[in-house]
């Protein structure tokens, strides 16, 4: 139990760069960006791609972000200069990447042009890197010790990787909370508020638009080089879906942390990421449940994210209503009883 | 400092819906020149503040500001020297962003947008003292979102934010139609005090004759797509309302339609 909890925290950090993106394109940039679902895989068969071809994996993962970066900024410049829908343009990107992700993947063979996954058994990756270096720090022996000593037994095999994740996610998201306050953020927030507005201030609205998709895109890239380095494998099917994964991170961690400010908002996509994951280990431990239910459950736990808040308002409402009426009430009474 | 020459615009040319929106339209404004703007609905007021902002090209005739020859610059460029307030109140800021952080955007209108943070200390002591002069106690209030303030407030705000950089050209379209009479006049004394400090070149539109009359040194008066009238600084003091409504009735041979015309 604890193992698996243990596993979707680390994926949940992990999956919440790629929420993040969403956050920017959903939320920061008013733009309903579906390239997600494609450049989350571009990001991993990219990075994947290059291990395999022996390139260090920190490159090759920096190449995915760029990847990434790339394909946002088609979307972008789909909406903008082609004056297409948005929605239609992520779905085009989409659908695109889909062919070139497989070619990316063709790759690593002789004489394949395409190729739908790639695994990543025996290959070094970021986590085997940092692993040879966190190994020898002799924490994962502290911590254990502390979990048996409160009676858990399955110990996770390493911390190293969560340390990992959480350094990462946590840098990014400092650096999201910064640049959204710098005046290119500034003029990327004012965008998605009231175009107009800042077209009367002097910005390209349309510059602002393919450079948000091309940095929410490279942060989804970027998760998704991670997952496949974490997961070992690269899969041209990992992405379905991604976009409702992401949009359920963001609604969830707002629904429970608020967004009052940037920083508080970036803090609670990351959260609601991890919660999602935790929600779906647990979803999955149930005996009729299979993994092949596991979008059907994300499915419904979007739904439920987008509904229990507006019941807990109305019940709110009605409560707060309630209690005006019985404090009039009493007022009028107490009048009467004066009188 | 901003000319007009020969501007001409038609809608849905071609089409039974075919308007001509402006006809040869020929107007130079000298620098420090506040030009009010009255005239009925269609009289093209709007078209022609769209023609000088840039969200409208002409079919031809050209638009120069300070000597240079605009016409092909897009709206985002042109906006470097040309500040606009519209008509609706939520128009001119960004409602989730703060009032510190719109008043930032309009900061750095004229300089290249960087890697720099928007609102730093120094900063924030110089939107401050600015704000303080609006009189709205919004220098108290500099991390509310802008959506939480009212109508008036936005608008007071939207005009500091259009005039902060000292632009060459200040647009002002209608911008008191949407407030409540005595907002009206507190937006009205502001542009006034706004206008004045700076020498700001102006052009306003207006519905309200008596704010048309009691503003800036010239005034021109539209109709089909044309000027018809222009008084200049000489005449215009002493001019009153019913002065402009035989002016019109003169020169078009019929009853002004002054539904939308206030008379206040």
């Amino acid at each position: 139990m604890f193992t698996a909890i243990f596993g979707s925290v680390e994926q949940g950090i992990i999956y919440a760069i790629m929420a993040l993106g969403v956050y920017l394109t959903f939320r920061v940039l008013d733009f309903p960006d579906l390239t997600v679902d494609g450049s989350f895989v571009t990001g991993a068969a990219t990075a994947a791609t290059m291990i395999l071809l022996g390139y260090h994996p920190i490159l090759a993962t920096l190449v995915a972000i760029v990847a990434g970066f790339i394909a946002g900024c088609m979307t972008g410049i789909l909406h903008t200069k082609g004056k297409i829908n948005p929605l239609l343009s992520g779905i085009l990107m989409m659908i695109a990447l889909y062919s070139i992700n497989l070619r990316i993947m063709g790759l690593t063979a002789e004489n394949t042009i395409g190729r739908p996954n790639i695994p990543l058994l025996n290959s070094e990756t970021i986590f085997s890197q940092f692993q040879g270096f966190w190994s020898n720090l002799g924490i994962d022996a502290a911590l254990n010790n502390v979990l048996n000593s409160i009676g858990i037994q399955r110990v996770p095999g390493t911390w190293g990787t969560l340390m990992v994740v959480l350094l990462i996610t946590i840098l990014i998201k400092f650096i999201a909370d910064w640049f959204l306050k710098t005046e290119v953020g500034l003029a990327i927030r004012a965008t998605g508020d009231n175009k107009r507005m800042i077209r009367s201030f002097s910005a390209n609205t349309d510059t602002l638009i393919i450079l948000g998709l091309g940095l929410s895109n490279a942060l989804v890239a970027f998760s998704g080089a991670l997952i496949a380095q974490y997961s070992k494998f690269a899969d041209n099917g990992m992405g379905i879906g991604m976009i409702v994964i992401g949009l359920a991170s963001v609604i969830i961690g707002e629904a429970i942390f608020g967004t009052k400010t940037i920083m508080r908002t970036t803090l609670a996509v990351i959260a609601g990421a991890i919660i999602y994951r935790i929600v779906l280990a647990l979803a999955l431990r149930v005996d009729f449940l299979d993994t092949g239910d596991m979008k059907l459950i994300t499915a419904v736990i979007v739904i439920m994210a987008l509904i229990i808040p507006q019941f807990a308002n109305k019940n709110k409402e009605r409560k707060r209503k309630a209690k005006r009426a019985q404090s009039v009430i009493i007022a009028k009474q107490g009048g009467s009883d004066l009188a | 400092m901003l000319k007009l020459d020969g501007i001409n615009k038609i809608f849905n040319e071609g089409t039974p819906d075919e308007k001509i929106a402006l006809a040869d339209i020929n107007l130079h404004l000298k620098p420090g020149d506040f030009v009010t703007i009255i005239g009925s609905n269609g009289a093209g007021k709007s078209t022609m503040m769209n023609m000088v902002s840039g969200a409208l090209t002409p079919d031809f005739g050209t638009v120069s500001i300070d000597g240079n020859n605009v016409t092909a610059l897009p709206e985002y460029k042109r906006s470097q020297f040309i500040g606009r307030v519209f008509q609706d109140p939520m128009a001119g800021t960004a409602p989730t962003m703060t009032i510190e952080e719109n008043v930032a955007l309009a900061y750095s209108r004229n300089k290249r947008r960087g890697l720099r943070i928007g609102v730093d200390k120094k900063r924030r002591e110089f939107f401050k003292e600015s704000l303080e002069m609006l009189g709205l106690n919004l220098e108290n209030r500099l991390s509310a979102k802008v959506g939480l303030l009212s109508g008036g407030e936005r608008q007071a705000l939207s005009l500091l934010m259009a005039t902060f950089t000292k632009p060459s050209i200040l647009l002002l379209d209608e911008h008191t139609a949407a407030l409540d009479p005595s907002r009206a006049e507190l937006i009205t004394s502001i542009t006034k005090h706004l206008v004045e400090k700076d020498n700001l070149t102006t052009l306003m539109v207006t519905h309200n004759m008596q704010q048309a009359l009691d503003l800036g040194n010239r005034l021109i008066m539209m109709d089909k797509g044309q000027i018809i009238l222009e008084v200049g600084e000489d005449r215009k003091h002493e001019l009153t309302i019913p002065d402009l409504m035989a002016e019109f009735e003169s020169i078009r041979g019929e009853k002004m339609n002054s539904d939308r015309a206030l008379l206040g």
